[in-house]
């Protein structure tokens, strides 16, 4: 049996303006392409205003976008959305309820309004930890506990896809790591998982892929490792026998083209293609590398080198100041 | 489909506003037949023989006085003043009150009967119910549209008129039935005062079917008008917008428009009222009268200009008014992106 890898979600060349007759145009998605396999947890990260609530209000079919195809479970919506709806389970952003109807009262009616069995109704609430602030006005519950009654709506369903915008937006500690574990049994059960999320250390430890957008287009997507490796800008570590050649070794690799850190023990060295040839270029001149390693980097360095939105002293970054990458 | 059906007459039911609009109509309704039920009273020998001797007692009363101004006026005649201005000449002696002037009728209690005054009270009836269901209809789209909750309930049904539609045949069957339950209770209501606490009159088949029919009409304006509110509320996403336009509207057409018209001097400014259609649909038809004109009729009395606003046209005012209203609703919800 082959067991090729399905796509659960392709959206290819998705384009949204939004157009107010006041403000003019805002150009929210300029030819996004994103793809999430079947089975995976795939975190969709990109910066304040790049895109990512936009991207899923159009999946989801409460926007209609300019251009672009987007396709469910291999069916094409916003056509065939009545056909998937069922297996898709979605919060959007600070989802809002009812604030006058109970946390129970709010699931039976969604449950009505998709045929399902009442039944499913205990069973998420115990899931998300409301069982017994139930039968409380959505009204009264704190951030936390509406962001918990979302997911309960969305787990509601038992989707085969489930859709998470920001999901962590007000958990408490407890609540995240919670949150982290349902993910992955969900993941491990078959359900496939998108998870848009500001928690970078989080989304590297429970997603397998990830897709950044910025300014409305992406910049990278791939396995979560692949994409750390690929931008961890060839950095290295190279230690000298000596540290007293460190100031030599340097003017050599500077010569080269190749940008240079001195550190006390050691040299950083970045923009290199293959690794060995610093190991060659030194050689030659008698200086000996004895430890050559590539700098690991985290999630979030890599993102805010891709999206350009590293913090700069002396400076306040605005929204939409992002890396623009060409079309 | 039956699913959301369902869902949305649990939600209607669970609103707050519903149940408490509900129950302010009970209390409006119940107030005034309590009042007519006080008020009226039945009239028998007993009233009648009441209400005789109380005429009695009035014709005395005015007797007396009579007699006490006439001797008072000899009296000052006879101490030689001048009477003539004060009273009329010879005293006013034969001015005095007669027995048939006091009608024993004046001094009967209200009697409420049935038979010619129903018609009136389907109209207040249809009035009241209409008020609560523009208020429910309205509330129970837009707090919908601005609580997110319409958001939360499109991502599970993504056909958004089918939403918008089930909703509204939600309201106006909940509105229906309300309205024929409550609208029966008020029948048997006044019908019983009209028993036992005044006349019925002479009900004959075709005066039930005539006020069958004006309760038709009467829940006819009522879907309509809560039609007219859930359509605005849906396209403004929130309650506001459908009480706003009901207060606009009613503040521009009787108000401003009365006033601007009555300024420039049209004839027959009535005819842009909404009132004007509603008191027609109502009574069949609504006749203006313009005084300034004077045509002579055959016996040569000054009949004035008539302007006659028929219920078919109230028909189609209201009728155009529900359709645009909804065909808005309906374009802004294929079209809007919900954000
Ligand atoms: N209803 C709207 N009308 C006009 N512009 C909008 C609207 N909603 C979003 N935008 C714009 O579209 C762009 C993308 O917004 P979006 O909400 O998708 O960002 P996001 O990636 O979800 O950001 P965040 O991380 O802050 O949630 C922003 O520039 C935003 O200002
Ligand atoms: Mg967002």
């Amino acid at each position: 049996m082959v067991c090729a890898m399905v796509a659960v979600l392709e959206i290819e060349g998705l384009r949204k303006t939004y157009r107010s007759r006041r403000r003019g145009e805002r150009r929210a998605l300029d030819g996004f392409d994103m793809v999430v396999e079947a089975g995976q947890v795939h975190g969709f990260l990109g910066p304040n205003g790049s895109g990512k609530t936009t991207t899923l209000r159009t999946l989801l079919g409460l926007i209609r976008p300019n251009g672009g195809r987007m396709a469910i479970l291999g069916q094409e919506v916003p056509a065939n959305l009545p056909a998937v709806v069922g297996k898709v389970g979605a919060i959007v952003e600070s989802p809002q309820f009812f604030p006058h109807f109970s946390a129970q009262d709010t699931l039976s009616l969604l449950a009505d309004a998709g045929n399902l069995s009442q039944q499913r109704v205990p069973e998420v609430l115990e899931v998300v930890g409301l069982r017994d602030r139930a039968k409380e006005r959505v009204k009264t519950y704190s951030l936390g506990m509406k962001q918990r009654l979302a997911v309960a709506s969305a787990l509601l369903k038992n989707p085969q896809l489930l859709i998470l915008d920001e999901p962590a937006n007000g958990l408490d500690p407890g609540g995240i790591r919670e949150m982290r574990d349902l993910m992955r049994d969900l993941s491990a059960s078959g359900m496939t998982v998108l998870l848009s999320s500001h928690i970078l250390g989080e989304v590297q430890q429970i997603c397998d892929s990830v897709t950044i957008i910025s300014l409305g287009r992406r910049v990278a997507a791939g396995p979560v490792a692949e994409v750390l490796a690929q931008h961890s800008s060839g950095g290295l570590r190279v230690r000298l026998e000596s540290s007293a050649d460190l100031p030599a070794a340097a003017q050599v690799l500077v010569a080269s083209g190749v940008r240079v850190d001195i550190q006390p023990d050691h040299l950083l060295v970045s923009g290199v293609d293959k690794p060995s040839s610093v190991t060659r270029m030194l050689a030659g001149r008698d200086l000996y590398v004895s430890e050559l390693a590539p700098i690991t980097v985290d999630l979030e360095s890599v993102f805010l080198e891709l999206t350009g939105t590293a913090p700069v002293a002396g400076q306040h970054r605005q929204v939409d100041q992002s890396a623009e990458v060409p079309a | 489909m039956k699913g959301l059906v369902r869902a949305e007459f649990r939600r209607l039911f669970k609103r707050r506003v519903t149940r408490l609009m509900l129950g302010l109509l009970v209390l409006a309704l119940g107030t005034i037949i309590t009042a007519f039920s006080l008020a009226s009273h039945k009239i028998g020998p007993s009233e009648l023989a009441a209400a005789e001797t109380k005429a009695q007692s009035a014709y005395e009363t005015q007797l007396r006085y009579h007699e006490q101004g006439v001797a008072e006026c000899e009296a000052a005649k006879a101490r030689g003043e001048n009477v003539n201005e004060q009273y009329p000449p010879d005293c006013g002696r034969e001015f005095g009150p007669q027995r048939e002037q006091f009608d024993a009728e004046w001094f009967l209690p209200y009697e409420f009967n049935f038979h010619d005054e129903f018609g009136i009270f389907i109209s207040v009836f249809a009035g009241i119910v209409a008020l609560a269901a523009y208020i429910i209809g309205a509330s129970f789209v837009g707090a919908e549209w601005h609580s997110g909750g319409m958001m939360n309930l499109l991502l599970w049904r993504p056909k958004r008129l089918s939403v918008l539609f089930t909703k509204l045949g939600v309201l106006l069957t909940s509105v229906l039935g309300v309205s024929l339950a409550l609208g029966t209770l008020w029948t048997i209501a006044l019908w019983l005062i009209g028993k036992f606490d005044g006349q019925t009159g002479k009900m004959t088949q075709g005066t039930w079917e005539s006020f069958a029919i004006s309760g038709a009409r009467g829940i006819g304006l009522v879907l309509a008008v809560a039609a007219i509110a859930y359509g605005l509320a849906s396209v403004g996403r929130h309650t506001a917008m459908a009480l706003g336009v009901a207060i606009g509207a009613g503040v521009i057409s009787e108000i401003g428009l009365r006033i601007a018209l009555d300024i420039a001097g049209v004839k027959f400014a009535d005819r842009y009222y909404l009132s004007t259609y509603a008191m027609a649909w109502f009574e069949k038809k609504w006749t203006l009268e313009d005084w300034n004109a004077c045509n002579f009729s055959i016996s040569g009395e000054c009949k004035p200009d008539v302007f006659v606003v028929t219920w078919q046209q109230s028909a189609l005012v209201f009728g155009l008014g529900t359709a645009v209203v909804l065909i808005a609703a309906t374009w802004l919800m294929r079209r809007r992106d919900v954000t």
